[in-house]
């Protein structure tokens, strides 16, 4: 069951097309990371499910439903460029936003005083915003973001302007949210945190998608067919050498030897599907350290997509 | 409790409570009253000092006859100028010489002094060396009487304003005190527009830069933000007026009780406390109780909010369209030129209260809340005021539409160089 659903999304900014047919599935309680450089359109369609911009043509579905207007109090919407009424107090101004979101006064006064307790705020509530140091603000406007415990969260680039005790803070509360079953869309730069904490992702580049699905199958059909081999040196290591050449199973794509191991970079051939093919030619002749299958990183699929 | 009063409630709340509104609110009636009340007290403090004037009259005709005041002591001075030019210069305070009889010829009258004078001494000696002169003149003609005649002869006309009300009774107006009230209350909408429509488009700047923009209207509509701001102003607004009219009365009546001031001389339906006035003041104050107070406040009340919503909403939107508020005077500049020219209409307006531009400048939306304002104290007819209210509201109600669309795109826009050209882009009907 999908929680987002995007149909042919487009959207025309005079003089350039922002998102070009753009369908993405957002599954229900799993992160979901909304990759792309800068500028391929994904805060043009995060603002277009948050409903402050409006689509050319297409639909949006809602847990199955074309996208209303109350909806908008099951999204909490982190937008990237993060900001607050500076002069206004802490609480206040969270009471305030949680009610626009359509939240009761005696409700969101009560959430409040969780969260402030949970993340260590509380005698920061009566303070001004600009008094606050700016990881403090950070947490005041994620607290803000979540207070209406929204079914589901747009997060745009969450992380950034976090020290690392944070991240992990924000990070935690995100997969915590998402056990109680919450959606969470989230745009990032971050590659190493789609790896960790991403269910599923999908790449926008130059206004399409270009790319989606579950972060492991992506991995897994990105697979090159190289494996990452690492013997201990032997003794001739130009013998050795040549006589691993000639086998008709692979190729080596790199061989750097140090004082102690030889790493290797080994492909199939075409013809060969069998992992055991390479690992058994390498079992009679030498002595393996460690043996794996190299998987790209998000990092290389991303720069790999957006640049083919 | 809808977004737009939530919206309405915190845009209110947060600038009634800050202190710049508790510090404008409660010093402003203090310091008109100061305004008022200074000068007058300053000019029963006396000058007591006295100054002597050394006389040089060549004639001998003037100098007895000069009236010493209790702050200039004419004295005869026989001496040239010459030698206190040099010397005892500051022994007096100036030196007066006639050169001659004034009614021969031409003479030089002049006075010296080291200090620069002020106009007082120069314009009294004229005064009293003119009325010598002139009788001086008067008895050359050597007429049995001619002098009583010239005196008798010398009639002045008054006259009064009396206008004539719907049902054929007579009502006493005071064309002075309509003007000042007509002026009073358009500068005041002058004032409500530049300080409330400025409120406005800096409470917009704020939101952008501050970039919370994006997270309210995730929750709300940008038309509902910026609609919830201009009403939240205008409550600011009306609440600092009405504060003012009550502070101002609280003090005009404690300064009665203090200066002894009969106010009950206002309402000229009292005619017990009026005999302690000067007929011109009681005069005046018939007039006013001829100008409806009450119809005159309800008429400022729209207008206000008509011209405020017209041009807060279009302050909305160049707030919305811009970054920051070093960019916004090219585009504020089309909105102060219609103000200022209608302030200037206005002032005209008052001398001239049924000039064709006066009443042209009260139809047009973008003038006639100010030059309505000076029309009002001479009597409008209703026709006029519905029409001139009725094109005021039409054009508020476009000029929120138009400014909305503005708003809505410009708000999400950060580092474009917005030029007007750009703007129509926004504005224009999307085929």
């Amino acid at each position: 069951m999908y929680y987002v659903e995007t149909r042919d999304i487009v959207k025309q900014y005079t003089g350039h097309l922002a998102l070009d047919k753009v369908s993405i599935q957002v599954p229900e309680a799993k992160i979901y990371g909304l990759l792309g450089p800068n500028g391929a359109g994904k805060t043009t369609l995060i603002r277009i499910l948050n409903q402050i911009t409006n689509s050319d043509s297409g639909q949006v579905l809602i847990n199955g439903n074309p996208l209303r207007e109350k909806d908008i109090y099951n999204i909490g919407y982190l937008p990237e460029e993060r900001g607050l009424y500076k002069k206004m107090k802490v609480a206040e101004q969270a009471l305030y936003l949680a009610r626009l979101k359509g939240l009761s006064k005696q409700d969101a006064q009560k959430r409040l005083k969780y969260w402030f307790d949970k993340f260590n705020i509380r005698d920061w509530a009566d303070k001004k915003l600009e008094e606050l140091s700016k990881g403090m603000q950070q947490k005041v406007q994620f607290i803000i973001t979540i207070l209406h415990e929204p079914k589901l969260l747009i997060l745009d680039e969450p992380f950034s302007g976090f020290d690392p005790v944070n991240t992990q803070m924000i990070k935690e509360e995100i997969l915590n949210l998402k056990d109680k079953g919450a959606t969470v869309l989230f745009s990032t730069h971050n590659m190493a945190s789609v790896e960790e904490i991403c269910d599923e992702i999908g790449l926008i580049n130059k206004s399409r998608l270009i790319l989606q699905g579950k972060v492991q199958d992506i991995k897994l059909s990105h697979r090159s067919g190289i494996y990452l081999v690492r013997l201990r040196l032997p003794e001739d290591l130009e013998l050795a050498k040549s006589r691993l050449e000639k086998s008709p199973f692979f190729k080596i794509e790199s061989s750097v030897p140090d004082n102690y191991y030889w790493h290797l970079e080994l492909s199939i051939q075409a013809g060969f599907n069998d992992n055991n093919t390479i690992f058994k030619e390498l079992l009679e002749n030498y002595d393996i350290v460690s043996f794996e299958e190299k998987i790209p990183t998000m990092h290389e699929i991303f720069i790999k997509s957006v640049q083919s | 409790m809808s977004k737009l009063s939530l919206i309405i409630e915190r845009e209110y709340v947060s600038r009634v409570r800050k202190k710049s509104f508790l510090i404008l609110t409660f010093l402003m009636p203090v310091i008109f009253v100061l305004i008022i009340l200074v000068p007058l007290l300053l000019s029963s403090v006396k000058d007591t000092k006295v100054r002597e004037i050394a006389v040089i009259d060549a004639s001998g005709l003037y100098l007895n006859r000069l009236q010493n005041t209790p702050n200039y002591q004419f004295l005869s001075c026989s001496d040239s100028t010459e030698a206190y030019r040099n010397q005892n210069k500051a022994k007096y305070y100036a030196y007066l010489i006639i050169d001659g009889n004034l009614i021969e010829g031409n003479p030089r009258v002049r006075i010296y002094s080291v200090q620069q004078l002020g106009p007082d001494l120069k314009d009294y000696v004229q005064s009293q060396l003119s009325q010598m002169a002139s009788e001086d003149k008067i008895a050359s003609y050597q007429i049995e009487g001619l002098e009583q005649i010239i005196r008798e002869s010398k009639v002045r006309v008054k006259v009064e304003t009396i206008s004539w009300t719907d049902d054929g009774d007579e009502q006493k107006t005071s064309s002075e005190i309509s003007m000042i009230i007509g002026m009073i209350t358009a500068m005041l909408i002058y004032f409500f527009i530049f300080a409330y429509g400025g409120m406005v488009m800096n409470g917009v700047i704020e939101e952008k830069s501050n970039r919370i923009v994006e997270i309210i209207v995730s929750s709300a509509k940008p038309f509902q933000l910026m609609m919830g701001k201009i009403i939240g102003i205008a409550l600011v607004g009306l609440t600092q007026f009405f504060l003012w009219v009550l502070l101002l009365l609280v003090l005009l009546i404690a300064g009665s009780q203090f200066g002894g001031i009969p106010l009950d001389g206002l309402s000229p339906s009292m005619p017990g406390t009026e005999s302690s006035l000067p007929p011109g003041v009681l005069d005046s104050l018939h007039a006013l109780g001829s100008i409806s107070i009450s119809k005159i406040l309800f008429w400022f009340v729209l207008y206000f909010l008509g011209g405020y919503l017209l041009y807060a909403s279009l302050f909305a939107a160049v707030g919305g369209a811009i970054d920051n508020s070093e960019d916004a005077q090219q585009f504020t500049l089309p909105l102060t030129i219609p103000v200022l020219f209608a302030l200037y209409a206005g002032i005209y307006g008052a001398s001239n209260p049924d000039g064709p531009l006066t009443i042209w400048c009260s139809f047009i939306p973008f003038t006639s809340p100010i030059v309505m304002m000076v029309r009002l104290p001479f009597g409008v007819p209703f026709w006029h005021l519905l029409l001139s209210y009725g094109l005021l509201a039409l054009t508020f109600v476009l000029s929120t539409k138009l400014a909305a669309k503005i708003y809505r795109t410009g708000i999400l826009m950060y580092g474009k160089k917005i030029t007007y050209k750009v703007l129509w882009q926004w504005i224009k009907p999307r085929r």
